[in-house]
């Protein structure tokens, strides 16, 4: 099997731009446009699974790698490869694919072949930004990945689907602009735009500009990086987009793509910058972590709810990749994988409760633990993740980012640590509101013209691998930490041991 | 044989010239289709003249005043290109009104002046040949008299284009007066032995007669009013064809005649190109109708290619050229879908008009989103790597504050584009006043897919055109008589 290896990345790459093809050409009202969405995704997901499957642990540098000249002047390289940052997230975005077109099942009724064809599009687009080791390569995918989302936002939004999706495509690609000048910047002076060669240049001292040069290339990169996160205060598309997606691109819209751009470029062709910034982007995530929990907790809407949510949670991963321990490090890597999953789960039950009941409102809802056991234990599941109850995912993501940064940033990791506090009363006492209580004048209409009764077992085919999941990375996390301690061997420059972090996941 | 130095041009005017005489037979109301066939036969043929100049050796002709090389004949070919597109497009647009046989003479005369710019090393030979295609651009933008606009743009356009060329000849006269000779080529090698205090005069004369050409601001007030009065087909000729020729031109004139004055050059360069790139977008922020907005987005893309010309170095050129070339398909192609959404009665005017458009044609709603992503600048498409050359070149240069500047307008042109986007995706049919659509003529159809498929090529394997661009840029550079090129360490006037 090894010679697969590497082909491997190119596969999974264009399986779904091959599906997307495809599903252009099927007829419009067809019902096969579903099933050869999730055929597609399925597929995919299962080639992605031959990565850490066949990842070679405590190996440095990058895996499955495949370097080819795309365009010989200006040099540039269909480059890419894997290491145990990038894998993982790879597999999630895989793996998050065909429950997103479970999700979308029912609620995509028109326009069907649009909406799928732009998904799998999209899913090449994210993994093309994970697997590019080029950065013009990487662009052009960090770029293309902008155009399904606002396309999917803006067709399948609630209401004010096209003034969101507008919104969030600008806010994303004016900070764009700046990073392609700080890339082409980079290759006007070193004639590559290799990011391995980049870096080892970098590292080894060959590629040397004047500190200001140095401090406005940084900030290119990471201003671009930190509103595709966001970070505060650069959140101001987030909760409208979130808000407005459709669930399936919901739950991949925020994080992962932007938070994995700083660790692998900013940091890894950045290291003495970044970290000189490291103390504002901490106080922003400090913030962002409270202000996002405090929003969350005066929301109405159960949607807004879970993105202001989101704006918190990422608070923790942009305070554990920048306080620059091993165990922060780990855990702002863990939480990004965590975030994927239980957003990605909340996203999904709310999607559930939306096709049965057409709101979101919170205060429409009411008692529905009587009605829908199943979904009100799952929901309870997900959000017990989300609060970072011990023994779930959670838990391990968050208590590594604050153990990590206490030593380093004692009184900002303090005012975090309310963070947690604040996540567990926002999302408990949203539950109490929608799970119990009296049953809404909804809730007891239940069955009357609505899908009746509790999840379906697409919904719940959808909803258990998640589940499973949040419980596995909960108590099983060394097997992810692996690949993601594999981290340090290839960016040594990255983390500095400092003397009081415990080893993370041993 | 002096003559194969001016083929294609030839093979042009002899299409028009069979063309006016078909039409002298047809009758009023007869069918068209004769004289169409044989304008865009001539134009065939031209292309492929063109095609054979590209791979014959360079040479001058009659005394001189023609150099034809692998720059001339680079853009020979996209004349040729842009001039078969527009009369496939055109001969669908008019069938049935209007529809006459000059207007396809025009067209060819119009397509022989733009060639005889760029291949012309004599300065009064690029006066006749901006001349021509002028006057012809002139009568085509009017060629509807059935309409308001269409005179009133024509009006307005020949008004302000013959102070254009006025501008230009007295630029060329100084320059004469300077340094004793019309030949570009000359030019340079004499001011490099005698520079002379009005070769400055003449070289900004020059600019701003050239400069009304390519709509640069604050030469551009024409531009909207007649981007919009003329017929659509026509406006997607003369906001690609003239532009490209005049583009050529002045590339020519700054770089072989006017080496010495680089510092000079490049700092009004700079200046034009980010007050053009700045007004145009911000003036096509504003619009309601999606043709007034292409014209100001054609505004900041001349401003994008100036960047380039900034540059002043070879590789500037090659980005110039390769940014026409992407400008070229993407235009051709927005303004094709406009005509074929338009018909003749020049609907389309505002953005409701295409309200829902993607649910019932997904093709063309298709096909105009991939101009609109390549006029943004998205990868994979044209307009990325055009944007891309061009940029590389101007930090090559050291133009870093040029280069933000570009980029942030980028940034901001991208919610224009949008927005068009976002109506015909995201807005139902009947929110506007719907268009109407008919089937689609093979010629328009041909037109749209290749110019999305050249749109894809370019943003996926630029090389072959790029690699075309850059022996452009280094015959150019590298021309009998031509000082050296440009120092590579361009002025940054910005802080």
């Amino acid at each position: 099997m090894t010679s697969w290896n590497p082909l491997i990345l190119t596969l999974i790459l264009f399986v779904p731009t091959a599906g997307a093809i495809l599903i252009t050409l099927l007829p419009r009202q067809s019902n096969a446009i579903r099933w050869s969405a999730l055929l597609v995704s399925l597929v995919t997901f299962a080639l992605s699974l031959h990565l850490p499957a066949h990842f070679v642990y405590g190996q440095q540098g990058f895996q499955f790698e495949s370097d080819r000249v795309w365009i010989a002047n200006p040099l540039i390289h269909y480059h890419v490869g894997v290491d145990g940052l990038s894998m993982w997230l790879i597999v999630l975005t895989t793996f998050l694919a065909p429950i997103g077109v479970l999700a979308s099942w029912k609620t995509i009724g028109e326009r069907k072949k649009e909406f799928y064809a732009l998904f799998l599009l999209q899913q090449t687009a994210m993994i093309g930004v994970f697997i590019a080791l080029d950065l013009m390569l990487y662009y052009a995918f960090w770029e293309m990945s902008l155009v399904p989302m606002a396309l999917l936002i803006g067709m399948f939004g609630r209401k004010n689907g096209r003034a969101a999706a507008i919104k969030f495509f600008v806010y994303t690609f004016v900070p764009s602009a700046l990073l392609l000048v700080a890339m082409i910047w980079l290759y006007a002076h070193t004639g590559t735009f290799d990011f391995v060669v980049l870096r080892q240049m970098r590292l080894g001292g060959a590629l040397n500009f004047s500190a200001t040069a140095g401090m406005f290339l940084s900030l290119a990169f990471l201003l671009a990086f930190a509103v595709k996160v966001p970070i505060f205060p650069l959140h101001g598309w987030l909760a409208d987009a979130l808000s407005e997606a459709p669930t399936a691109m919901a739950m991949v819209l925020a994080g992962k793509l932007g938070l994995y751009s700083i660790l692998r470029f900013s940091f890894g062709l950045f290291p003495d910058e970044s970290r000189r910034v490291a103390p504002i982007l901490i106080a922003l995530g400090v913030i962002g972590i409270l202000y996002g929990a405090l929003l969350a907790w005066v929301q109405t809407d159960l949607k807004r709810l879970a993105s202001y949510s989101t704006l918190s949670h990422l608070g923790f991963c942009v305070l554990g990749i920048f306080s620059f321990t091993i165990a922060s490090t780990d855990g702002g890597v863990y939480q990004i994988l965590n975030h994927g999953i239980s957003a990605g789960a909340l996203f999904v039950l709310l999607g559930i409760l939306y096709e049965r009941f057409g709101t979101y409102e919170i205060s429409d809802y009411g008692g529905l633990a009587a009605r829908l056991p199943f979904f009100s234990a799952m929901m309870v599941g997900t959000a017990l993740s989300l609060i970072g109850l011990p023994a779930l995912n959670g838990f391990v993501g968050e208590f590594l980012v604050l153990s990590g940064s206490f030593g380093v940033h004692t009184y900002w990791t303090a005012a975090a640590t309310l963070g947690v506090i604040l996540s567990a009363v926002y999302m408990l006492s949203m539950l109490q509101r929608v799970l119990y209580g009296e049953p809404s004048t909804r809730v007891l209409a239940l069955g009357n013209g609505t899908p009746n009764g509790d999840l379906t077992l697409r919904e719940q085919t959808a909803m258990w691998p998640l589940l499973i999941l949040i419980v596995l990375m909960g108590v099983l996390s060394p097997y992810w930490m692996r690949a993601i301690n594999a981290l340090y061997g290839s960016q040594p420059a990255q983390v500095q041991a400092v003397n009081h972090t415990m080893k993370a996941g041993e | 044989m002096s003559w194969t130095h001016i083929l294609p041009e030839l093979i042009l005017t002899i299409g028009g010239i069979l063309v006016m005489l078909t039409e002298s037979f047809l009758k009023p109301r007869s069918s068209r289709f004769s004289v169409a066939l044989l304008a865009c036969l001539s134009a065939l043929a031209a292309m492929g003249a063109s095609v054979w100049q590209l791979h014959a050796p360079a040479g001058s002709a009659y005394w001189g005043a023609i150099y034809t090389d692998a720059y001339s004949s680079f853009f020979h070919v996209l004349i040729a290109a842009i001039l078969l597109c527009s009369l496939l497009v055109s001969a669908d647009y008019f069938r049935g009104r209007m529809h006459r046989g000059e207007l396809y003479a025009l067209m060819l005369f119009g397509a022989t002046g733009m060639m005889l710019m760029t291949s012309a090393s004599s300065l009064l030979l690029v006066f006749i040949g901006l001349e021509i295609s002028s006057i012809s651009t002139y009568i085509l933008t009017g060629f509807r008299k059935d309409t308001a606009t269409g005179p009133e743009a024509a009006l307005k356009y020949f008004l302000l284009g013959s102070f254009a060329t006025a501008f230009f000849l007295y630029g060329v006269a100084l320059a004469f007066g300077a340094t004793g000779t019309d030949n570009i080529y000359t030019i340079g090698s004499v001011l490099v032995l005698n520079p002379s205090p009005l070769a400055v005069v003449s070289l900004a004369l020059m600019l701003i007669g050239l400069g009304l050409k390519i709509s640069a601001a604050p030469f551009h007030v024409w531009t909207p009013d007649v981007y919009e009065g003329a017929p659509s087909p026509v406006t997607g000729f003369m906001s690609t064809g003239p532009k490209a020729a005049a583009f050529a031109v002045l590339l020519k004139i700054l770089l072989v005649a006017y080496p010495t004055l680089h510092p000079t050059w490049s700092v009004l360069l700079w200046i034009l190109a980010a007050i053009s790139m700045t007004v145009g977008n911000l003036g096509a922020l504003l619009q309601n109708s999606v043709k007034r907005m292409l014209a100001y987005s054609s505004i900041a893309h001349a401003g994008y290619i100036l960047v380039a010309f900034a540059a002043g170095s070879a590789e500037g050129v090659a980005a110039a050229s390769f940014y026409l070339v992407s400008y070229a398909a993407m235009n051709i192609g927005a303004f094709t879908i406009l005509s074929y959404a338009a018909r003749y009665e020049e609907r389309a005017a505002s953005f409701s008009d295409f309200a829902g458009l993607a649910r019932r044609s997904p093709f063309i709603a298709a096909t105009f989103t991939l101009f609109l992503l390549s006029l943004i600048g998205i990868p994979f498409t044209g307009g990325f790597f055009g944007k891309f050359y061009v940029f590389t070149a101007a930090l090559h240069s050291g133009l870093v504050w040029l280069t933000v500047i570009g980029l942030l307008n980028s940034g901001l042109a991208a919610f224009y584009y949008l927005r068009v986007i976002a109506t015909m995706y995201m807005r139902s049919p009947d929110e506007g006043t719907a268009l109407t659509l008919k089937p689609m003529s093979f010629g328009t159809a041909t037109v749209l897919v290749f110019a999305a498929a050249a749109t894809l090529f370019l943003g996926i394997v630029p090389s072959h055109v790029l690699d075309a661009a850059q022996s452009a840029a280094a015959s150019l550079t590298a021309s009998p008589n031509a000082a050296t090129t440009a120092p590579a360490a361009a002025v940054n006037p910005a802080p």
